[in-house]
């Protein structure tokens, strides 16, 4: 298959295609609407609060890996990375509550460890991305099995676990605020800054000609080394939050590097880089999150989420190529 | 250029979603998609044997024989049988296929028959223990590299009761006293299947409680670690049977895989769905701590459940005042194993099947096993009070 080599666009083409927040909002408004009419409670504060809380970590998933992808490349390794981290967590800290604060950081410093190593890996033996991140995804689960022989030990504090399950109480309009939506909301906030300042306009940019960015004076590597450890790190708060949430499991992390790039990828972010905004990867998130609460008021087997998530990620990918090929 | 690569990544994206997910790909007796006659309970497992199930609901209420104070030698109904062929002169080599260490309850089991194996140091020169990791292939390949190995006594905990039975069958032929125990197999060439009353008394003793104890035609959830294990299928099949004659309204049977995340989120799903819940019954106890986490996130209360002796479900029981009770597969039973292989190798007579008592843990005796001194993870059954190394090799 012979593909027409991209060229740049014209401003106002530019313009209409990453003002893409609209079409999701529109998904976003309909599925509340039916999630309402089944379950007219869903909007109540009590219960859309801690909708929200438990969604935290795959939208803070969702931004981590917009970092990457829009920077031109793939984290496959976040959910094994997630795992790892709880069961890490869960043996370190051993239920000492006293541990909780340096088990935090160690994980953090883990998180942006293996970025690095990823962002290394990719950038300087020129090794594909989504070929690093699956062998680091690989690394991970052996590691953690090799380490754990099969079945997790220790136990995860309850001040460890109060990030993912607990809340501020008697919030006045709200109720109960969780914690875990604090967090997201601080992080989503930095995130945002972040994008809009120059280091975000430098990673669109690398994402959308490496070489034309580089001959401009980037350095192409340190900017999507950095990406790749703004994913780890947002791995390792979803670890937090997800630790925090279910305790020690092997599967805390299964599936997550799957919804998160379904939810980039709903949220309008170009698969390959260089377009897309960090608010559509969040909202995407949420998307896929109401998507699922759906199909489970419907009553629709949880099986089917893995269905539904490669549906979307072939659906979106199938119309971004057909856009940038049809001029 | 670029598209094509998006193309193909989100080609091996799929392929790794399909891969990365080996959840039970539908849950064949979910009542919310087939509501079928009865409880809700959908169609009888095709492991339940009437007959089986009889014979264990009597064993409930029948009194061992053995020693009061060690259960793990004591007999349910014995029918002994002659060991005089295998007489052997000790010290002995005795080699142990284990299906996988994959779990705390098979953690605990096998530090227990290390410490079993350590107490009868005297007569054992060497213990050989091969970890199958869960895989069938790899157990089959397993207990084909211990034939060639001058093994005394085998010791086999299949990991699926069909595809092991070629294997455990090549083994009897090879003429080396062969003991199973937990899982069992579909031959009787060992000399004996070492195994508590079993799955029914089980799941018969949480669903019955359950039913009882809930509000009448109350909603249930079953939640379920994973299909086609004979020990964990016959669980189900009498709580189902339990169930169809309570006559409740089972909403939902689920698998879990034994994770807590997993759990958590089908326990809420649940509750968001039918807004409230009424009983919980499990085939295991692993998860029990989670469903309950489930229902005071939700801010609910948390209905009649049954758990295991795993001692975080316990200490939760006592701190949160539960209306709980915990049927036990205890790990006692990796005792019985060993002291079985030297009882044979001595020629003594020993029972087959050696049916070992199934202790259920109910509010008037939860202090006796409630140690707050052990690891949540711990199993309360694990009779290993007495043996070397504890409590430190169990922490």
């Amino acid at each position: 298959m012979q593909l027409v080599k991209r060229r740049p666009l014209p401003p106002q083409l530019a313009r209409v295609r990453s003002g893409g927040l609209l079409p999701l909002l529109a998904i976003l408004v309909v599925l509340l609407v039916l999630i309402t009419v089944r379950q007219p409670d869903f909007l109540a504060p009590a219960s859309l609060m801690s909708f929200l809380g438990r969604s935290a970590p795959l939208i803070l998933l969702a931004a981590g890996q917009y970092f990457v992808i829009v920077s031109g490349e793939f984290d496959l390794s976040v959910g094994s990375l997630v795992t790892a981290q709880v069961v890490v967590a869960a043996r370190l800290i051993d239920s000492d509550p006293s541990r909780t604060w340096p088990v935090v950081l160690v994980l953090l410093a883990g998180g942006l460890a293996v970025g690095l190593v990823n962002g290394l890996i990719t950038t300087r033996l020129r090794v594909p991305s989504f070929i690093t991140t699956l062998g680091m995804f690989l690394i991970l689960v052996g590691a953690v099995y090799l380490w754990s022989n099969g079945a997790p030990k220790g136990g995860l504090s309850e001040e460890f676990r109060r990030f993912g399950r607990r809340a501020f109480e008697d919030v006045p309009l709200l109720g109960r605020m969780p914690y875990a939506l604090v967090i997201l909301l601080i992080l989503a906030t930095l995130a945002v800054l972040l994008m809009r300042s120059d280091f975000g306009r430098v990673l669109v940019a690398v994402g959308d000609n490496p070489r034309t960015a580089e001959l401009s004076g980037v350095r192409v590597h340190r900017t999507r080394t950095i990406a790749f450890m703004l994913s780890g790190l947002a791995a390792a708060v979803a670890a937090i939050l997800i630790g925090g949430y279910s305790g020690v499991s092997f599967q805390a992390g299964a599936g997550l590097e799957f919804g998160a790039i379904t939810a980039v990828v709903l949220g309008g972010v170009a698969l390959g880089g260089g377009r897309g905004s960090i608010v559509g990867a969040m909202l995407g998130a949420l998307t896929l999150e109401l998507l699922f609460t759906l199909m489970n008021f419907y009553g629709v087997s949880g099986a089917l989420r893995p269905t539904v998530q490669g549906a979307i990620i072939l659906f979106a990918v199938a119309v971004s190529t057909r856009r940038s090929t049809s001029r | 250029m670029k598209r094509r690569m998006a193309a193909t990544a989100a080609l091996i994206l799929m392929s790794l979603t399909a891969c990365a997910t080996d959840e039970p790909a539908a849950t064949p007796s979910d009542s919310s998609s087939a509501p079928a006659a009865g409880a809700g309970t959908g169609e009888q497992s095709k492991f339940f044997v009437q007959a089986d199930y009889d014979n264990e609901l009597a064993l409930l209420d029948a009194a061992p024989t053995g020693p009061a104070d060690k259960p793990w030698e004591q007999v349910l109904n014995p029918t002994m049988v002659d060991t005089a062929t295998f007489k052997k002169a000790g010290p002995h080599k005795i080699c142990f296929s284990n299906a996988a260490l994959n779990n705390p309850w098979r953690q605990v089991g096998f530090k227990t028959m290390q410490a079993e194996v350590e107490a009868q140091g005297d007569r054992i020169k060497e213990f050989v223990h091969v970890d199958a990791e869960g895989k069938d292939q790899k157990q089959i390949a397993d207990i084909n590299d211990l034939l060639g190995k001058g093994c005394d006594a085998l010791i086999v905990s299949p990991n699926t009761t069909a595809t092991l039975t070629p294997a455990v069958e090549a083994a009897c032929k090879a003429g080396l006293p062969v003991v199973v125990f937990d899982r069992g197999v579909d031959t009787d060439c060992p000399v004996t299947f070492i195994n508590p009353i079993g799955g029914y008394g089980f799941g018969h003793v949480g669903a019955e409680f359950v039913s009882q104890r809930m509000k009448p035609g109350g909603k249930v959830l079953a939640l379920r670690i994973l299909p086609g294990v004979d020990v964990l299928e016959t669980r189900w099949s009498a709580a189902k049977v339990a169930f169809d004659k309570a006559q409740v309204d089972v909403v939902g049977v689920e698998f879990t895989d034994g994770d807590p995340a997993k759990t958590k989120k089908i326990v809420n799903d649940y509750i968001q769905r039918h807004g409230t819940i009424d009983g919980v019954w499990m085939d295991a106890g692993a998860v029990a701590v989670a469903a309950v986490e489930a229902f005071q996130d939700a801010g609910q209360p948390v209905p009649p459940i049954n758990g295991e002796d795993q001692l975080d479900f316990l200490k939760m029981w006592k701190d949160e005042g539960l209306t709980a009770i915990a049927p036990t597969y205890p790990t006692y039973q990796w005792r019985t194993p060993i002291i079985a292989a030297l009882r044979i190798l001595d020629g003594q007579q020993v029972s087959a099947p050696w049916k070992l008592p199934q202790p259920t843990i109910t509010q008037e005796n939860l202090d006796s096993y409630l140690d707050p001194n052990m690891p949540p993870l711990h199993y309360a059954m694990c009779g290993c009070t007495d043996l070397p190394g504890y409590p430190q090799r169990w922490k």
